[in-house]
């Protein structure tokens, strides 16, 4: 005799311990098999694309901070780069390498919160995400140093970055890349041979090269499913054309592949500070720019590689002091469009570490 | 004879004979409850410590010296907290649930001999009770998941059930070579038939032992019933107040139990040189359950049906076959060469070990058992 079974539909967050902030899951079960999910997002909604028609360009500058607030400092430097391209402002060198060495250490940082929360998804009680953030911590101390803030740091202007560094930036930024290498190993030697991780990532959550080209993904999500595709090597924005570095790929598009990814993005994210701290220049850190910018009529799309993926700023201006139209490119809504393809058919603790491997951050994805 | 034997035989010279038979019966009450209380308030300091030293932070260090009091103002936080009721649980069931789990644990250090007559009850069947006893408490985490009427607890309550079912088995099994090699289920008789501590003799029987009452205890990587990312607190997600404090105390007094058990039966109880033998125990259960803290702290969690493979695919035929060898060398290795199983099964569970880990592997990918 059969039972008589009916799947369940439970609710996961927005209140819960895995889903990065206030995402909501609407999941229907059977048993433990996740048989359809349905993504709710809002509850973090600000209207910042709003909120930007009615501030000038600079006092934009804050508001793109509270995007993805773990990379602020990419969001930054994607806005400024969009109303640059606008204004046709040209930007002084030594500006253009601390905006590469920021972009570059936040990017290390946001891996480390992502590979970190995974792991913590995957059970391992809090263990790898306080080694990793014995290393962030460092990186955030130079942040302080450079702008005074630690988590929405407001540092690049358009023409350049608000405040030259200060003397003891750059010692304290050498000795973290001369460290890191050494910590990636140490994270490595905890985590990339542990049987049970390779057990649980392994062959989870696949995003095939087809569907993860189909919906736009990009970043390591996009990575890990085999496509080299990264726009610092694409289509080079800033002066990243200048730099020698590897664009790592996984394979199978798995959760084990997505992690891979990110360990190895830092890798080459500690080479390019190096070129940048051994070739950077003197001068000025930031261009003669009017206090109140009226960029002339016209659109422009600015995209920069974020640490989550492509992060694009599209700008309609009036030639009036704020723009006619702010609207952001968030990479990591557009990964999450691919959550129900990849966790269909898989359990509930799969749903968890794929949702996790996507590494989402819902200030960006509610805006 | 244990010394409540001679408690009894003592005040029966002087005092009627209902005394003589009450008065050692609370004394060895309030003795043991006191040694269970005041152990989990040790072992959850002692955790929190190690945690936070293999976490490069410091853990508690404020209240009292290195922290020590720090569970004492947990336990009063608990004791202050409101008891919420959900108003759709089951309320008897709901309520009875803690007791259930953890009276059982209570029970099972009748028979945990701290040294040499220092027994509650030596009963000539204890690991057997043990056995039975302990798995008692499953069904008040069953309860627990099912009267809170919350979607968590019952899959976390569905979990346990499985997992405590599939774990008893290897863990008995290898408790069965022990009974073999003493020929007793005395808890004392298991202690002092080790002239070699059973963890040399049978060292796959004890990886086998370890690894069940880790599933069994609910510890990590074997968590999924409490599984904090997952299902954010499992069968006790409705629980608060003095009733989450039971099981709480449950889940550390679980783990003493059981680490009590496992220097009972591997690692010769309360025997040791120069120290006085209740230190012995005590640094025994410490050195055990800082393994398993250890393994908490490293480790990641395993998926339901990784965790089911690991117990019927692996653990189940590692444990039938070290029965069997042990029951070959009782029956033909020669008693004068007490180290000659020694040396055998330690080939044996080397051998085996390997071929499993060649033969079986986790199963990344989906995997339906």
């Amino acid at each position: 005799m059969a039972l008589k079974t009916e799947p369940i539909v439970l609710n996961i967050g927005p209140q819960h311990p895995s889903t990065h902030g206030v995402f909501r899951m609407k999941v229907t079960l059977d048993g433990e098999v996740v048989v359809d999910v349905e993504p709710v997002i809002g509850y973090l909604h600000r209207g910042i694309e709003k909120l930007a028609e009615g501030r000038t360009y600079t006092q934009n500058i804050p508001l793109t901070d509270r995007l993805d607030y773990l990379a602020s400092m990419t969001n930054n430097l994607a806005y400024v780069l969009a109303v640059e391209k606008l204004a046709g402002i040209k930007v002084p060198e030594r500006a253009e390498y601390l905006r590469v060495i920021m972009a570059e250490m936040m990017r290390i940082s946001s891996h480390l919160m992502a590979v970190g929360f995974f792991l913590n998804d995957l059970g391992a009680m809090m263990t790898p995400v306080l080694y990793m953030w014995r290393e962030r911590e460092k990186i955030i101390d130079l942040f302080e140093m450079v702008c005074g803030q630690r988590l929405t740091y407001n540092y690049m202007r358009t023409g350049g970055v608000s405040q030259d560094i200060p003397e003891e930036f750059l010692p304290a930024l050498k000795r973290f890349v001369a460290e890191m290498p050494g910590y990636i190993d140490e994270y490595d030697q905890l985590l990339a041979e542990n049987e049970i991780l390779l057990a649980r990532t392994k062959g989870v959550g696949v995003l095939s090269r087809e569907l993860a080209i189909n919906i736009a993904a990009s970043g390591p999500v996009l990575r890990a499913s085999g496509v080299e595709f990264d726009i610092r090597r694409a289509d080079p924005y800033s002066i990243y054309d200048r730099f020698d570095f590897d664009v790592p790929a996984g394979e199978a598009g798995d959760c084990y592949d997505r992690y891979r990814v990110r360990i190895q993005e830092m890798k080459q994210s500690v080479r390019i500070l190096g070129q940048a701290i051994a070739r950077l220049p003197g001068g000025e850190v930031c261009a003669e720019v009017p206090q109140l910018l009226r960029p002339p009529a016209g659109e422009v799309y600015g995209r920069i590689e974020a640490p989550k993926g492509e992060l694009g700023f599209y700008l309609v201006s009036d030639n009036s002091i704020a723009p006619y139209r702010f609207h952001i490119r968030p990479p990591e809504l557009i990964n999450l469009t691919a959550l129900k393809d990849m966790v269909v058919g898989w359990k509930v603790a799969d749903l968890i570490i794929i949702f996790g491997s996507l590494d989402v951050c819902l200030g960006e994805i509610d805006r | 004879m244990t010394l409540l034997e001679h408690l009894r035989l003592w005040l029966a010279m002087t005092l009627p004979g209902w005394a003589a038979y009450v008065i050692p019966a609370l004394v060895g009450i309030v003795v043991m409850l006191g040694f269970v209380l005041t152990m989990v308030i040790v072992l959850i300091w002692y955790e929190r410590r190690l945690l936070g030293r293999f976490q490069i932070r410091l853990g508690p260090n404020r209240l009292g010296p290195e922290g020590i009091f720090q569970p004492l103002a947990t336990a009063l936080k608990v004791l202050l907290k409101e008891d919420i009721v959900p108003s759709k649980g089951d309320r008897i069931v709901h309520w009875l649930a803690p007791v259930v789990v953890f009276v059982p644990i209570l029970l099972i250090f009748a028979v945990v001999p701290l040294w040499q007559g220092a027994v509650l009850a030596d009963l000539n069947v204890g690991i057997f009770y043990v056995v039975a006893i302990s798995s008692v408490s499953v069904v008040g985490v069953y309860m627990a998941g099912w009267g809170s009427n919350n979607k968590y607890a019952l899959i976390a309550a569905l979990r346990t059930v499985a997992q405590m079912v599939s774990y008893e088995l290897p863990v008995v099994l290898s408790i069965l070579g022990v009974v073999l090699m003493v020929g007793s289920l005395s808890m004392t008789a298991i202690v002092e038939a080790q002239s070699i501590p059973f963890i040399l003799v049978q060292p796959l029987g004890f990886i086998i032992f370890f690894l069940g009452a880790v599933a069994e205890m609910n510890r990590c990587p074997f968590d999924l019933l409490e599984a904090d990312s997952e299902i954010v607190a499992g069968y006790h997600i409705e629980y608060s107040g003095m009733k989450f404090a039971m099981f709480y105390l449950g889940e550390y007094g679980h783990a003493l139990a059981y680490s009590c058990i496992i220097a009972t039966l591997f690692l010769g109880g309360w025997q040791g040189p120069l120290l006085p033998p209740v230190v012995w125990f005590l640094v025994k259960i410490m050195a055990i359950f800082f393994i398993i803290v250890w393994m908490r702290s490293t480790l990641p969690r395993l998926r339901v049906d990784q965790l089911m493979a690991f117990a019927w695919k692996a653990l189940l035929p590692m444990a039938i076959i070290n029965l069997f060898a042990v029951a070959a060398e009782v029956l033909w290795l020669p008693q004068t060469l007490p180290w000659l199983p020694v040396a055998v099964n330690f080939a044996i569970a080397g051998v085996l070990i390997v071929l499993w880990s060649r033969l079986f592997s986790l199963g990344g990918g989906r995997v339906e058992v």
